[in-house]
């Protein structure tokens, strides 16, 4: 299985385009740094995240959403994890792909 | 002195995830300490700079944030944010940090500094500027 990881904002960059449009089924996206603006509720991206949660599983770094001060906005589904989380994803799988 | 121009920053860069947001607060101080007309401009992604509730802990950076509340001493007053760039984070002025100043002119009132503004009127804004630094 795959982790992809992306730590660029959606808004800025096409990082997390490319990673909800190449990720395979059963993979984790964990959104980290300035990635974290991807699960902003409401946005103009949110719909395609939330559209790809169906086929793999969207985590986020707790500490980059609160530090952006988005933590309580956070789409649905998706699972927060803090730093022991993101080496335990880092470890499940057998390999990273960081959309950078 | 007849020396003093009108100077917008124009922030379009996420705090935190690269130096552009902080160092454009350091720029900004020094242009408000040479006793210039500083404005604000916050679009694109800069919208978030200003973001309410960030907490920095977690990720063990400094949080700059409050800076700007504290600004306004600075007789910085107007802060320009861009309506179509929270529309397009699904964000309203209420997610933003309360930004205010005290109107000397109006019995020190203490009044928002945050002012929406659309595409149009941010480039209205830009051409009546002496200078623009981008950041």
């Amino acid at each position: 299985m795959m982790l992809h990881t992306v730590n660029k904002s959606p808004f800025e960059k096409n990082s997390l385009n490319s990673c909800l449009n190449c990720a395979a089924e059963g993979s984790t996206i964990l959104l980290i740094e300035d990635g974290v603006y991807g699960a902003l509720k409401g946005s103009s991206i949110a719909d395609k995240v939330q559209a790809a949660m169906g086929k793999v599983t969207v985590c986020a770094l707790g500490p980059d959403l609160a530090a952006r001060g988005i933590a309580d906005k956070v789409i649905d589904g998706i699972k927060v994890v803090d730093y022991a989380g993101f080496v335990a994803l880092s470890v499940e799988n057998d390999k990273v792909q960081a959309w950078l | 002195m007849s020396d003093t121009k009108k100077f917008l920053y124009v922030n379009r860069k996420a705090p935190y995830g690269t130096i552009y947001a902080l160092e454009s607060l350091e720029v900004v101080l020094i242009g408000a300490a040479f006793e210039q007309d500083v404005q604000l401009l916050f679009m694109d992604d800069g919208v978030f700079q200003i973001a309410k509730g960030q907490d920095t802990k977690g990720i063990e950076n400094k949080n700059f944030s409050p800076t700007y509340t504290a600004l306004g001493d600075y007789e910085i007053t107007k802060m320009y944010v861009s309506q179509e760039s929270l529309d397009e984070r699904g964000l309203t002025i209420d997610d933003l940090m309360p930004l205010t100043y005290e109107d000397e002119d109006d019995d020190w009132a203490e009044k928002s500094s945050i002012i929406v503004v659309n595409n149009a009127e941010i480039a209205a804004l830009m051409e009546e500027q002496d200078v623009v630094l981008s950041f």
